[in-house]
Formats: C-alpha cells, structure tokens, sequence
C-alpha cells in the first residue's frame, strides 16, 4: 500500500532532480562569464598559471589599460555612437513609413510594403560582397555614415511591420480630432501617433540596438582604419595582433559584454519580447 | 489639394525607399550580376563567364562543398542536443517550481551575447596550453583526454557546434516554454483521474501537441545555423585546414583573400538558393506533420 509518505517523498526528490538539471545548465551558462571575469583581472604571467576563479591579485589597472592602450575607450564610444545613430534612424524612418502604410492610401503602396517583407524572408548571404562593390562607388566605405545607413536598412523591414501591425490595431479616434483641429500630416504622427506608440516603439529599439552593438560583418568589411571600428571588430583585431595580451582581451571582452548583461538584467522583460518578436518576425 | 496630399503620402515613405532601394535593392540586383562575372573588384575590366562561376562550385570547388557538410554537421548537433537540452529545460520548468524565474533569466544570457564575445571566450576556455578545461581534465585525472580541442581536426568541428549549441539553446527553450504553457492543465489532471503515469502524460498529451512547436524551432534552427559563422572567425577562424569551414566564410574568403568577388557572388547566390530550398521542403514537411 502506496502511503501519502511515499508521494510526498517521491515528489520532493523528483523536484530535487529538476533543480540540480535546471541548476547545473544555469552555472553552465554563468561560468565562462566568471571566467572572463577572472581572467580579466589577472596578469600576463599569472594568467596561465592562476587557474583559480578567484584570483590571488585583483589587477583592475587591465580596464584602464584596455580602455586608454588597448583602445577600447574609442571602441566603446563608437559602439554607443553607431547604436544610437541606427536606432534614431530606424526609429523615425520606419515609423514614418509605417504610418503611412497603416493610414494613407496612395498608388503603389501595397507594392511598396509588400517588396519590404519580401525582403525579411529572402536570404542572401552574399549580400556584404555586394554592399561592398556599392559602398566603394559612394565613397561611403570605411566611413560611419556608410555603415549606420547600411545598418538601418538591416532594421528597416522587421521595424516597419511590427510599427504597422500596431498601427493597425490603434483606434484613429485621436488622430480624426486632431485632423478636424487643423493638425498636419507630420503634426498627428509626431505628436499623436509616436507617443501612443511607445509600447512597441520599446521592442523596435531594443530588437535594434542588440543588434547593432552586437553586428559584426559589415563592421569587419566597412572599416579598414582603426578609429572608426566598434567593439565587436576591434576584438577580433585585437586577438589578431602581436601576442594575444589576454588579460587585457579578457577586459575588452567585459567591456563589450557587461553593458549588455546589466541592460538585460534591468529589462529583462523588454528584451526578452523585443528579441523574440524582432526575431519570430524575420 | 488632392495631388498635394498624396504627395505628403509619398514623403513618409521617401526616406524608407530611398535607403531600402539604395542598399537593399541595387546590390541584391548585383549579386546576380556579378554573379555571371570574373571580377577582383578593383579593376575597371570584368570579363563575362555567364554561368562557369557556378559550375566551378557545383563541379569543382571541392572545400565549398566541404564547408557545405560542415555547416550540415553543426546543424545536425544544433537541431538534436540544443534543441533536446532546449525541451528538457522548459519541460522541468513547467510546472510549479521555485526559482522558474531565476531560470529563465539565466538560460537567456548566451543569447544576448555577441558571438565574438562567446567565441573568444571560449577559445580561453579550450585553449591547448593554458585552457581551463584541459586543466580540469588533467586534475581529475583524466589529462589523456586532454587536447587542442580547436586546431584538433578530429575535434574541431564538433567543438565549435557545442559552443554554438550552448550560444542558442535559449531561443529554443523560450519557444518550447511558451508552447509548453498553452497546454491546458485539465488535459493532465484528467489524464491521472483515468490512471496514466507521468510517462504516459508526456507521450500521449505533451509530445504530440508539440510537435507544430518543435517544427518551429527546427526551421528557425536550420536557417539560423547553416548562415552561423561569426562564432567560427572567432573561434577557429575556419581551420585546422579548412575543417570548421562554413558556406558564408567561403565566401567572405573568394572576396577578401582571393578578390573573387564574382565568384564570391555566384556562392551567395547558390547558398541563398539551397536555403530556400530547405526551408520550402521543411515547410511542406511541417505541413504534412500538422495533418497528422
């Protein structure tokens, strides 16, 4: 005879198996973050030899020579500056050109729209040897302005369908009494439809931002001169160079990644509907 | 009036047109173009070939191929342990379960993460000399297994598609939970009032109401691995001997170290096409798999 004992038992232990499995996955995905950590604070000699998580020394004069010698200051300063360029102007392009698409009506726009979302689904990985041909002709090839267009178009399709489809579901109520007290076109998308908007504007600019801080390719072909290349290429570059400093690799890899940890950590939430939905859509 | 309004029209969607036409448009239209030419892309002159790039890929480029396999090799890992870690995790949290939250937050750092910052961590991580886990090998005891795990050819690839695994096992988990959830709970409860095990629970209600789900995450696998490859420049950067080679390094490769850009061109073109292709066949398979 099978007791209320015997369930209780079988229960707990079969919870205690569900955490050490959900648990041991977890410090999987933690640990090699701890590790940069570590490692980042050791010294070129220790580092091969101090394989303890914990270092004997903590040497946090690595982030300052990473960010004044290794150059990842300038790194990081292009990094925000090329995230927040794209997605300001993803952020009103796509807005503008949702808006429309969910309120006029005018010839070729389902056209338009249409030729938008045929280019969320083809892919073509070619497309970088292409961009470049085409960057080389506009001068605009190892220049910021070249790669923050280019980036906003990488956006431009996926921000533009999720700003509609939210459109679309908005009541015009608010829009039809601002018409009837004289607001222009520009005035009721600006000061009507954006700020009601927010909600998904939140996902249009987290979805963005992640990607392009974390965009790689076009950067690596886009930028040949030093000064002007984000985090994510100067790492490679910087693996490439004399001997790996890894100490200071290790500081420039934190640098590159904390900001968006601590964002993640804060917003969980947001990012997790941004990314996902940003994602499910291409 | 009229035309003056309708002309306001056309401004809201000038500037999405003009940088969609401008960077989207004119170079897919090249891709084609270039396609058909012999071109180190410097020079004025290209010489016509019309489809010889394509049949040197088809027929002769023995490590396009190659790198095609191994691309395939990464996904088969990515589509059976990530996408089977994936379920396993959301499946042992669904259900009432202290630090679910926790969990969640955890299992979707990788993918928030920079595949560079993952692949140059993990290069530290399974360094030959100085790596961590070969350190740990050697205090278990166990140093014999001990290697180059990245310029091992044996090793290599295998290596490179666990990381990847451990980069986007996430995405897989946060589908396959949401599914999970949809699931009514009265489906279960009735399910042990008729006298059915657990085991019988998840082979009878959960598995097959998540197969749609699991179709879902197959296809959005497949295209996300077989184009994977900033992960491998930071990793291997495509060796030992051309062993982690996947199709987009191949071509970032005729482009920058050979000046193929023609040839480069005519890979993305047949690459694109076998990934419509798979998606397509993967598409009516689903179909087929609703029916069911």
């Amino acid at each position: 005879m099978k007791t209320v004992a015997y369930y209780k038992t079988k229960k707990i232990i079969i919870n205690l198996l569900i955490h050490l499995f959900l648990i041991s996955v977890a410090i999987t995905c933690i640990f090699p973050l701890l590790w940069m950590l570590s490692s980042s604070l050791k010294t070129q000699e220790t580092i091969f030899k101090d394989m303890s998580l914990i270092p004997k020394e903590f040497h946090f004069e690595n982030y300052y020579l990473a960010w004044k010698e290794g150059g990842f200051g300038r790194y990081f300063l292009n990094s925000i500056f090329y995230t927040t360029s794209v997605v300001a102007g993803i952020v009103i392009i796509a807005s503008l050109a949702a808006y429309a698409f969910s309120r006029f009506r005018f010839p070729g726009r389902n056209l338009l729209f249409f030729m938008f979302m045929a280019a969320m689904m083809i892919p073509i990985p070619g497309s970088f040897v292409a961009l470049y041909v085409l960057l080389n002709k506009l001068h605009l090839r190892n220049t910021a302005l070249g790669y923050i267009l280019c980036m906003i178009n990488v956006g431009l399709s996926t921000s533009i369908f999720l700003l509609k489809t939210f459109f679309d579901k908005l009541p015009r109520d608010l829009e039809d009494a601002a018409r009837i007290d004289g607001c222009s076109k520009f005035g009721i998308w600006w000061h009507i439809a954006l700020p009601l908007a927010k909600p998904v504007l939140a996902v249009v600019v987290i979805f963005n931002a992640l990607n392009v801080w974390n965009e790689y390719i076009l950067a690596l072909i886009i930028f040949d001169s030093k000064p002007l290349m984000p985090l994510q290429v100067a790492l490679t570059t910087f693996q490439g160079e004399f001997i790996t400093r890894y100490p200071l690799l290790m500081a420039g890899l934190a640098i590159t990644a904390l900001p968006i940890i601590i964002i993640y950590f804060l917003m969980e939430k947001h990012i997790v509907k941004g990314v996902t939905q940003g994602a499910m859509v291409g | 009036m009229k035309l003056k309004s309708t002309l306001e029209n056309y401004l809201f969607v000038l500037p999405a047109v003009i940088i969609f036409t401008i960077f989207y448009i004119i170079p897919f239209v090249w891709v084609f173009q270039l396609g058909m030419y012999e071109w180190d892309g410097i020079l004025p002159t290209k010489t016509f070939v019309g489809l010889g790039n394509f049949k040197e890929i088809f027929f002769e480029d023995k490590i396009w191929w190659q790198s095609m396999l191994n691309a395939g090799w990464i996904t088969f890992i990515a589509l059976t342990f990530q996408n089977a870690l994936a379920f396993l995790l959301a499946w042992a949290c669904d259900r009432e379960i202290k630090l679910k939250h926790f969990y969640k937050l955890i299992f979707f750092i990788p993918p928030v993460l920079s595949e560079v910052v993952v692949g140059l961590v993990w290069q530290w991580i399974l360094d030959g000399n100085y790596g961590l886990l070969n350190h740990w090998l050697a205090q278990l005891g166990l140093a014999q297994l001990a290697r180059n795990w990245l310029s091992d050819p044996q090793t290599a690839l295998t290596t490179v598609a666990i990381v990847h695994s451990w980069k986007g096992f996430g995405w897989g988990f946060l589908i396959f939970l949401a599914g999970l959830q949809t699931i009514p709970r009265e489906l279960y409860e009735a399910a042990h009032v008729d006298g059915a095990n657990a085991w019988d629970c998840f082979r009878k209600i959960t598995l097959p109401l998540m197969i749609p789900v699991a179709v879902l995450v197959g296809i959005l696998t497949v295209l996300g691995t077989m184009q994977a490859f900033v992960l491998i420049i930071a990793m291997t950067g495509g060796g030992p001997a051309y062993h982690t080679q996947v199709p987009v390094l191949r071509i970032l490769a005729s482009m920058r170290y050979s000046s193929h850009f023609g040839y480069a061109c005519a890979q993305g073109i047949s690459f694109g096409l076998i990934l419509i292709a798979i998606s397509f066949i993967q598409y009516r398979f689903s179909k087929k798999a609703r029916q069911m």
